[in-house]
């Protein structure tokens, strides 16, 4: 059998992390009351007029500089017509003709086997990034036949991510979208979070033969987590690739993940494919915006986005953040990775190395194996742990100064997991688990041992 | 107080001579008189009278807001207005009561102007007639004119002398007809197309279409976003002056608006036009064109001649194409904006409630007029993948050599441009009706809708009357921003031509029939 070559584009949905809206004054907030967010312009009355917010096209500025993107000095608005009950206009304003930012790259690891010892960097290209509205929510109740309608998040601002087909499996899908998470982060242009739906991932998947052309590609939507993602990828894969080797076809058609069934299903037909009209959106001028260079003497700092002052201003993006924690302390990448994936997990860890004098070299597995593997086997996280890094650093210290056993320290944090307010030089004592270093105490101690064996020592 | 807003109507409301509770009172009452025309969609007479109310006191306590304090004035119903209904002349917003105020006017408010009404427009602004709005046609007041009446030949005595009235041109013709009638003294209109000089010219006022982005479309209903700018009628071109140093200027809810900083005028008295250069574009002899109206135009270019103006003919050679030019692009607008009306949030809602889907379909079918929707199906077939580049892009290419025409000709020196508004007087609307309104507005829109296209401010000014005793409108088109300009050679202009007072004959709401007083008020 000729092998298979998958082919995976991610299409990401990354809402700003602002006050109001991107073209609206009215305010962003996850979980309010129905409708409770709504201005005049984002319930679509005639008459009123988008307003660009300045805060959107700043985060996405930035988003666009840290994947390494051109940034389009002059971009445009477009509508995307279509109706649909979360959609009051009957079209998004979004970047159709010419996006704030192209032609980009993310990095981002693997790795090779289970364990994290081996770790390889691959890239995607980013094609571009756009800004346009989010639509609001539409549940649809069955029983009673009809739609109720939340425009809450009608008008959020959105930075749509293109990625290339670059990527051939789920578990790259994964690392990438992770890796971007994590920089949107960082950066605070979007909180990023999944669950909230501030990060939605949509993944084109297609197969075919090394050598021959891209097979048809189905789009993938409904996925709610990155694990998810992964097993989506995979399954979309696999489900092609046996439907080709059985002589059927791959239709270009939208499907939806199921979670509990863990495989994809076909969604319901839009009624062939949408003609979208695009049009330019007459209410906005194109977008200009400068950098040192362009930027005219007369223009008020606070009227204009200037690019170069922006670059100037970003934070240490992860990968930076990854290899300064690996100079510094002189940690392996893998575990670099591992403290930045977990929230506060690289905080924690640098407040116990400030407070020992273990060296981080062997904190890290404290922090990692011991730490880490407990907090997932109770699902807490970094920030819900009842071992403080002041608690942990006062443990290690006691190891350091070998007042205790490395099998002593265990039994201590084992017991300090309980949460039960007492200290490790407390249970220390409670257990009886100090070394004993005196050559003296030793000796009684070994002596009474074989006084009370007598019988097997002089065998 | 013909002499207007500026002179008179203001100075004697300053005296004292008339209290604004007295004017607005007038005002609304010669409405009720003046109803047959129905100019007014909605009179707001509670508000307008408390209004009044609040200027007087401010005139008792020596503090007018402005110019415009106590000023009785009128809005077209395609601008939100906060508790009075915004209907746009169509179903699809009968009963609309926006939470909102157009900036155009809150302004006015501001300044302590009081909104009698809202007037009757062409539903949703299209049309050239006023005659396709669900609450019926308007009325051209000249219908109702001594000067009409004495040229008219009666048909036959059967024949109703109702059944003669002419249309006030459109779309803004409840504003043109209402400045027209005296119950207000000046009124918003819109102009996309030419909606606001059209009925300017038929209605014998002044109607100004201001520079795009001089001007706040917030809380104008847009017809084509990229064209539509608010429009000021009035009967003199000094009041046109005063309304639009009140609204002009950036507005930061409208991103189309310049940010310069605009600084109202006074009109001077202009007397020596021999450093002006009048443009005749020599395209604007349109076929169509009446001889009256071509004797007119070589009447007044003589007399700008005369005076010792240079007058040059001129080319815009791609006027023609504007019409198919505007067809296109306006319906791909109008396509966009429309897709808004599905009766999910506001509006009529129809009560077919299967999906959705049906009750969008039925919600825009019973909503929407025939010219509304054969607009958006025109409109969206433009916008289609596979026609985009053919029709939209090629269109948006004919508007920037359109434009590009202007800009070469103010280039080479001339300052302004002198046209005819309207291809003849108005038509009586038996006959008007004969054809349907996308060939009535492709006939009526050549001599305006190029001033759109290339966003240029431009002015009708009442000329002369015709045979039939009608008026008969002359345009100046000015250069972008150059407002100043443009409105003092009118101004010169109308002084030279001393158009005459409409003889308006009308049954008085409390007082009889009663014939025009020169020296009363609005008479």
């Amino acid at each position: 059998l000729a092998p298979w070559v998958p082919v995976v584009g991610l299409e990401i949905h990354a809402q700003i992390s602002s006050n109001s809206k991107l073209f609206s004054g009215s305010q962003v907030q996850f979980a309010a009351p129905p409708n409770s967010l709504v201005s005049f312009f984002d319930a679509s009355l005639p008459g009123t007029l988008p307003v660009l917010n300045r805060r959107c096209v700043e985060a996405a500025v930035m988003t666009g500089l840290a994947l390494n993107c051109s940034i389009n000095k002059k971009s445009l608005f477009d509508r995307k017509h279509y109706f649909y009950a979360d959609l009051p206009a009957g079209y998004q304003i979004t970047q159709q003709r010419v996006p704030i930012a192209v032609n980009g790259s993310l990095s981002y690891s693997l790795c090779i086997d289970n364990k994290m010892s081996q770790m390889v960097t691959k890239t995607v290209r980013i094609k571009q990034i756009q800004l346009e509205q989010d639509s609001g929510k539409s549940l649809h109740d069955d029983t009673r036949s009809q739609t109720l309608v939340d425009l809450n998040r009608a008008g959020v601002g959105l930075m749509e991510v293109v990625m290339e087909p670059d990527m051939c499996c789920g578990e790259e899908a994964a690392a990438a979208v992770r890796e971007l998470q994590l920089i949107l982060q960082t950066l605070g242009s979007s909180q990023a979070v999944m669950a909230e739906g501030q990060l939605r991932v949509d993944a084109n998947v297609s197969v075919h033969h090394p050598g021959e052309p891209y097979g048809v590609r189905t789009e993938v939507k409904n996925i709610n987590s990155i694990r998810f993602l992964a097993k989506a990828v995979d399954y979309e894969i696999q489900r092609q690739i046996e439907e080709l080797e059985n002589g059927g076809t791959i239709l270009n058609e939208t499907r939806a993940f199921d979670s509990k069934l863990g495989c994809t299903v076909p969604m319901r037909d839009k009624e062939g494919k949408q003609d979208y009209r695009f049009m330019p959106e007459p209410n906005l001028p194109p977008l200009i915006l400068y950098d040192a260079k362009s930027l005219p003497a007369n223009l008020n700092h606070q009227q204009v986005v200037n690019i170069d002052w922006i670059h100037e201003r970003l934070p240490d993006l992860p990968s930076v953040k990854r290899a300064k924690l690996v100079e510094q302390y002189g940690i392996l990448p893998e575990h670099s990775f591992t403290l930045l994936n977990e929230d506060g997990l690289t905080e924690f860890f640098e407040n116990v190395v400030k407070q020992t004098q273990m060296k981080p070299k062997k904190v890290i597995g404290w922090i990692l194996k011991d730490l880490l593997s407990y907090l997932k086997q109770h699902s807490l996280t970094v920030k819900e742990s009842p071992v403080s890094s002041f608690l942990l650093a006062d443990l290690l210290n006691l190891l350091e100064k070998k007042e205790i056993s490395s099998t002593a320290a265990k039994q201590v944090l084992a017991e300090l997991w309980k949460g039960e307010g007492k200290t490790p030089l407390e249970i220390v004592k409670e257990k009886k688990l100090e070394l004993i270093q005196d050559q003296k105490e030793l000796e009684q101690i070994c002596q009474a041992v074989i006084d009370g064996q007598e019988n097997e020592v002089i065998t | 107080l013909k002499g207007g807003l500026r002179f008179q109507v203001s100075a004697a409301l300053k005296e004292g001579h008339v209290t604004p509770t007295e004017l607005c009172q007038r005002c609304l009452s010669l409405i009720k008189s003046t109803k047959f025309l129905n100019a007014y969609i909605t009179v707001a007479e509670e508000t307008a009278l408390k209004q009044a109310e609040e200027s007087e006191k401010r005139y008792r306590r020596g503090q007018p807001l402005s110019v415009l304090d106590g000023i009785p004035i009128a809005v077209k119903d395609n601008f939100n207005t906060v508790g009075i209904e915004t209907t746009c002349a169509s179903n699809m917003l009968k009963g609309y009561i926006s939470p909102y105020n157009a900036t155009v006017v809150q302004k006015l408010l501001d300044q302590g102007a009081v909104l009698l009404g809202k007037t009757n427009l062409d539903e949703f602004a299209m049309g050239s007639g006023s005659t396709d709005g669900v609450f019926g046609p308007v009325r051209n007041p000249w219908s109702y004119s001594r000067q009409y009446k004495e040229k008219s030949v009666p048909k036959s005595h059967s024949e109703d002398e109702e059944s003669n009235w002419v249309i006030t041109g459109g779309s803004s013709g409840g504003s043109a007809a209402a400045v027209s009638s005296f119950t207000c003294f000046a009124a918003l209109g819109s102009d996309t197309g030419g909606s606001t000089r059209n009925p300017a010219a038929h209605c014998g006022v002044v109607g100004l279409k201001p520079t795009y982005g001089l001007i706040s479309r917030h809380g104008l209903i847009p017809l084509v976003n990229s064209m539509d700018v608010p429009g000021i009628l009035t009967r003199c071109v000094d009041d046109s002056a005063v309304v639009l140093g009140s609204l002009a200027g950036h507005d930061p809810k409208d991103s189309t608006t310049i940010q310069d900083n605009f600084k109202p005028f006074e009109l001077p008295n202009l007397t020596d036009v021999s450093k002006i250069s009048i443009g005749i574009p020599k395209e604007y002899h349109a076929p169509g064109l009446s001889s009256e109206i071509l004797a007119l135009w070589s009447k007044a270019a003589d007399l700008f001649k005369n005076a010792g103006a240079k007058v040059i003919e001129v080319s815009l050679p791609h006027t023609r194409y504007s019409i198919v030019c505007y067809h296109v692009l306006c319906t791909a607008e109008v396509a966009s904006n429309m897709a808004r009306f599905d009766g999910l949030e506001y509006g009529h809602r129809s009560d077919m409630n299967k999906s959705t889907e049906s009750m969008y379909a039925a919600t825009r079918r019973e909503g929407f007029n025939d010219v509304v929707r054969g607009r958006i199906l025109s409109g969206n077939y433009f916008l289609l993948k596979q026609n985009y580049e053919n029709y939209f892009i090629k269109a948006q290419k004919v508007r920037r050599l359109i434009a590009n025409d202007f800009v070469k000709v103010f280039g080479s020196g001339v300052d302004i441009l002198l046209t005819p508004t309207t291809l003849s007087d108005a038509m009586p609307y038996m006959e008007f009706i004969k054809e349907d309104n996308r060939t009535r507005s492709a006939q009526d829109d050549i001599l305006t809708q190029a001033a759109n296209m290339a966003g240029l401010p431009a002015i009708n000014v009442p000329t002369g009357l015709s045979e039939r005793g009608l008026p008969l409108g002359l345009q100046f088109i000015g250069q972008s921003f150059q407002e100043k300009q443009l409105l003092t050679v009118a101004k010169w202009f109308e002084k030279q031509v001393k158009f005459p007072v409409i003889q308006l004959e009308v049954k008085r709401h409390d007082h009889g029939a009663f014939q025009h007083q020169k020296s009363v008020s609005f008479s």
